[in-house]
């Protein structure tokens, strides 16, 4: 496949090189990614339906004076598309059409982006590898054998097999940084709060955040700016005026600090990642930032806190899936309770089933306190440790995953196991704050290496400077899969 | 992470009990593997009693500017019926259609 679509940039040349109308254009697009999707399930449908109808309003002249229009983002399926299938990549929600659209929907279709629904995931994004969609796993494109990381794992794949320009993810515990890393894109977690979560699909609602993915910094800021913002439909979104990101390109990164927390850079990390990061910390001193040692005492703890309040809020929202008003319904019910428990026991699949089911065990009488209560306590320990970090640092750096892209099955029957891969994002997720995780080099086995910054919170311009500074000196963000030609 | 057999963090019936307040139906063979894996994953959280959060407060909310939400209690539109009722595994006229709830005596 020709690489027309690594950045928005490249885009625009391609529009101005090969003119087509807007029919032509949205055919090309979809024809482009059903040929390489074959192989790599990054779409769970694509709706060609939808491409025809939408093709007019984004590709016309007039929308190319904004950043993002007639741009092709591909949205992950726990995102509300009106009228179009979202399904979270699970059979309790086949054929469900949402009857509006998600806020930053809403602000894509304002920017005139050409939006692409229905991007595979982790059955409602319980999952770090995408192996638990009910219709397949995602291909990584730079080794098909293996998994592209999760739970948005369809977005990676479509950005950074070429198949569009950018996405959308959420990220609960890692779920946009992790297949960004494993992927060998950019992916971009911002603070809590930043970005409206109206018409995302609910898995924890104090840890969800939606995020864009690209090949690039400059891109990333650019989504980032636009899906941004106060939105009352969201109570916990915050009304703090957006800055525009894309100031902080290109600006250096001299007397910066950045700290390197001793906990992440120990045991458990493998060799070869472990390398690429020393690297990449080396490079950021070269330009100037200074790296300083900084402590996250609690850090250790984030998985065991994870893995209760995420799995005792899913609990809760997953409870609306009763088989009434939307979803799927066992016909064979003979009452209400039964159809309840048939409706849920078929339409849920196992690691759905296993994090419920833990979630209810955690907020159960009697044990509500020795888990609930305590993981809530523990991650004010987790929060209270940044903030003091970030008294002394602008940003702090450690690997975005402990591995690159293991093989697919490889994890798949020890949930705890699949869990800690997950050790390096999931605090930014308790603590709020915004994370990016951006290609640093490959591994020992030719596979993205990602490295992640963190930053206190709404500091995503810290983030982005830094980052930006790094790709533009290291150039790692030319990397890409085989399958792509220049 | 070595696995005494003899110490489960959690039984059978404690999945069992929380499967049915979660609306799921476990068959023997899952109910068993269910137990093994969460038995590893809630072994593995035990470490949370490491940390000493005597006076430490839960997080309710990351961003402590965090207030209560509040609007003027004005009416709005809202969705339409049909757009409402157009997921709907079953619907009756302008109505969710669900089995029989009280039985019949």
């Amino acid at each position: 496949m020709k690489d027309i679509f690594k950045s928005i940039e490249a885009y625009r040349l391609w529009e101005k090189e090969e003119p087509r109308s807007p029919e032509d254009k949205a055919s090309f697009i979809a024809d482009r990614i059903d040929v390489s999707d074959r192989d790599l399930n990054a779409f769970i449908t694509l709706d060609r339906e939808a491409f025809s109808r939408k093709a007019k309003a984004a590709f016309s002249p007039e929308r190319r004076k904004s950043p993002l229009g007639g741009v092709p983002v591909a949205v992950k399926s726990n995102i509300c598309v009106e009228g179009e299938l979202t399904t979270c990549a699970s059979r309790m929600l086949e054929g469900f059409r949402p009857p509006y659209n998600a806020t930053v929907i809403e602000k894509l279709d304002h920017e005139g982006a050409f939006v692409i629904s229905g991007a595979n995931m982790d059955e409602f994004a319980f999952g770090s590898s995408c192996e638990t969609s009910a219709y397949g796993p995602s291909r990584n494109p730079w080794d098909e054998d293996r998994i592209p990381g999760g739970s948005s794992g369809g977005s990676a794949v479509a950005v950074s097999s070429g198949q569009v320009v950018c996405a959308l993810g959420s990220d609960t515990g890692g779920s946009i940084r992790q297949p960004a890393s494993l992927c060998g894109v950019v992916g971009f977690k911002p603070t809590y709060g930043r970005v409206s979560r109206y018409g995302l699909i609910a898995f924890a609602s104090s840890l969800d955040q939606i995020g864009p993915l690209a090949r690039n910094v400059t891109d990333c800021a650019t989504l980032l700016k636009a899906i941004s913002g106060y939105d009352e439909k969201d109570s916990t979104s915050v009304n703090i005026e957006v800055p525009d990101y894309c100031a902080s390109l290109g600006m250096d990164i001299k007397g910066m600090k950045v700290g390197m927390p001793s906990e992440y850079f120990q045991e458990g990390i493998d060799g070869d990642v472990q390398e690429r990061l020393r690297e990449a910390v080396k490079a950021l001193e070269e330009l100037g930032a200074e790296i300083l040692e900084v402590s996250l005492p609690h850090t250790r703890y984030a998985v065991s806190c994870y893995y209760i309040i995420g799995p005792a809020e899913a609990s809760s929202n997953l409870g609306r899936y009763d088989g009434v008003h939307y979803g799927y319904r066992d016909e064979e019910a003979r009452d209400m309770i039964d159809m309840y428990v048939r409706s849920r026991t078929e339409g849920f699949g196992d690691e759905a089933k296993r994090r419920i089911i833990l979630g209810t065990y955690a907020l159960s009488s009697g044990y509500y306190e020795a888990y609930y209560l305590k993981a809530l306590k523990v991650r004010t320990c987790i929060a209270e440790d940044f903030r003091k970090a970030f008294e002394v640092c602008d940003a702090i750096v450690t690997p975005t995953s402990p591995t690159t892209a293991f093989r697919i099955g490889e994890k798949s029957n020890d949930p705890l196991k699949m869990y800690l891969s997950d050790i390096f994002t999931i605090p930014a997720n308790l603590a709020g704050i915004p994370a990016v995780s951006i290609p640093c080099g490959l591994g020992d086995n030719g596979m993205p290496v990602g490295m992640q910054l963190m930053a206190a919170p709404f500091a995503e311009e810290k983030l982005i400077r830094i980052a930006h500074a790094f790709e533009r000196n290291t150039g790692f963000h030319e990397l890409k899969p085989g399958t792509i030609e220049d | 992470m070595r696995k005494d057999k003899n110490k489960y963090s959690i039984s059978i019936e404690d999945v069992s009990y929380a499967a049915r307040l979660s609306r799921i139906e476990l068959e023997s063979d899952k109910m068993g593997k269910f137990r093994e894996q969460l038995n590893d994953i809630l072994v593995y959280i035990d470490q949370l009693n490491e940390v000493d959060t005597e006076g430490v407060a839960p997080t309710s909310h990351v961003l402590t500017s965090m207030r209560n939400v509040f609007r003027e209690d004005e009416p709005g539109t809202s969705l339409p019926n049909e757009k409402a009722l157009a997921n709907a595994p079953a619907k009756s006229g302008n109505f969710f259609k669900v089995p029989k709830i009280i039985k019949e005596s």
